[in-house]
């Protein structure tokens, strides 16, 4: 096993910045507009850009949420691999609002695909949005793009884009593990 | 960890400890599903599973279907008062009959103990024991001990009583594994007739005087008196029952302490508890309904995961 780094903590750093900006940029005041990080992994990137959002561009309003799909994923009795279910937080209305999905790695689009079937069951947004930090480009399964994302990279399927956050591991990094 | 250790829901006696915390950690997530506006997710929706009622219940069949609705799950009702069971249908021609309609799972309430493990031993499909005669009931027990979880935040340590009709009861013998499998101390009450003479060997202990019982108690849990299967007569009269077995509001007044009140329906109100017992706050009957919804979630999910494709 072998590994490179692709981001580094102050890489990361200045992607977190620009991706709060940009949402800025579309949503200025955020009346309208609430975040939902994706279980399990999307979490960390969605506290972070909330924090940014309130603590270093003074946004008061920003509603952030939990979305887990485990029971609505597509693989359901057909991997091998065992789901474990994560909870979700959306204590918020999400009718009429102007929904951001928040993800870690964005790779075939599946868990996406499912987001966006569970978020149906708590209303009908206005519109819905893609955030990622990591855009695998080519390895797509569906029509799935996101609307804002930190760095696009192009692995191969052998490899896997590892995220660390400093909450979590102990430090922020972006790998390319290869098995 | 995260897979259940069988692939039938027999009887609580047949599962540890740890598919018990993993039930109940996957029902915490269905309780927030069935509270949201749209309360279904589409996990089961190519599986299909048949209830099959060989004796009459209308709120655990309700509750599985439910359950198996908002898992997306395609769904068939048998009951055997409208069956060919009557013309003199074994119970594997039956069972395999509805099999070979691409069925994966079976739900079975069946008046004979032992029916769901005879049945595993000859079919493919997962089964869910809804109750086999007066042996077990697992998904009512998981839902009791569930709800005392929710309301003391744990089930270790706590002291349960269980009173009434020990001797028919197949939610009492589930309660006690669950609850003895979780760490709680387990009381039984009841008319001496009705307690089964070996209990004690279960761990649990006996006790003959309702007020005492219920001055050590954390929970108790008031059994219905199962008239249906009473061949004989086991105390002199129902209203003698109520006056030494059954629970109203001076009794519960006179103890220093708040109790929890638990009943797996139907009520015989005025029997076993009063009506102002049962609809106070101490009781936790409805929860108890609400939360048997998402525990039967729970263990179709967990089940259906182990089928294969």
């Amino acid at each position: 096993m072998s590994q490179k780094v692709l981001l580094n903590a102050t890489e990361v750093n200045i992607i977190l910045h620009r991706l709060a900006c940009q949402l800025i940029e579309n949503h200025t005041d955020f009346s309208e507009t609430v975040l939902i990080g994706i279980q399990p992994r999307g979490i960390f990137l969605a506290e972070r850009i909330a924090k940014l959002l309130r603590e270093s561009y003074h946004i008061k309003e920003v509603v952030l949420g939990y979305l887990d799909i485990t029971f609505y994923r597509d693989d359901f009795r057909r991997s091998e691999k065992i789901l474990e279910a994560n909870k979700t937080k959306i204590d918020f209305v999400v009718e009429n609002k102007k929904v951001v999905f928040i993800d870690d790695v964005l790779y075939t689009g599946r868990s996406i695909n499912a987001a966006l079937t569970a978020l149906q069951s708590f209303g009908r947004p206005q519109e819905v949005e893609l955030m990622c930090l990591i855009d695998r480009r080519f390895s797509r399964h569906l029509p799935i793009q996101p609307d804002y994302r930190g760095r696009q990279v192009d692995a191969i399927n052998e490899e896997k884009v590892k995220v660390s956050w400093v909450e979590n591991e102990g430090e922020d990094s972006v790998y390319v593990v290869k098995s | 960890m995260s897979e259940l250790s069988v692939n039938h829901l027999l009887g609580i006696k047949y599962i540890n400890e740890a598919d018990i915390d993993l039930i109940f950690k996957t029902a915490d997530h269905f309780k927030e599903v069935i509270n949201r506006p749209i309360k279904k997710v589409p996990s089961l929706r190519d599986i299909t599973i048949a209830n099959l009622f060989f004796e009459n219940s209308t709120r655990t069949k309700l509750s599985f279907e439910l359950a198996e609705k908002r898992l997306s799950a395609d769904v068939i009702n048998f009951s055997a008062a409208a069956s060919s069971v009557k013309k003199g249908e074994t119970l594997i021609d039956t069972v395999n009959n509805i099999l070979s309609m691409k069925v994966d799972m079976v739900v079975m309430r069946h008046p004979n103990p032992g029916a769901g493990v005879f049945l595993s031993k000859h079919i493919d499909a997962s089964i869910v024991n809804a109750g086999d005669g007066a042996h077990e009931h697992p998904t009512q027990a998981l839902l009791d001990s569930y709800s005392i979880r929710e309301r003391l935040g744990d089930v270790a340590g706590k002291k349960v009583v269980i009173v009434g009709d020990i001797l028919h009861s197949r939610v009492a013998l589930s309660n006690i594994y669950a609850l003895k499998l979780q760490g709680a101390q387990v009381k039984v009450c009841g008319p001496k007739t009705l307690l089964p003479k070996y209990i004690e060997s279960l761990g649990v202990t006996v006790e003959l005087d309702i007020k005492k019982a219920l001055a050590w108690c954390d929970v108790a849990n008031m059994l219905r008196v199962q008239n249906e299967r009473m061949d004989i007569s086991y105390f002199p009269t129902t209203r003698e029952y109520t006056q030494q077995f059954g629970v109203n509001k001076q009794l519960l007044d006179s103890l220093d302490k708040e109790i929890v009140i638990m009943h797996p329906g139907p009520i015989n109100r005025g029997v076993e508890i009063t009506s102002d017992v049962a609809d106070s706050e101490h009781a936790i009957i409805l929860d108890q309904v609400q939360n048997g919804v998402a525990i039967r979630m729970a263990v179709i999910y967990l089940l259906a995961s182990k089928i294969k494709q």
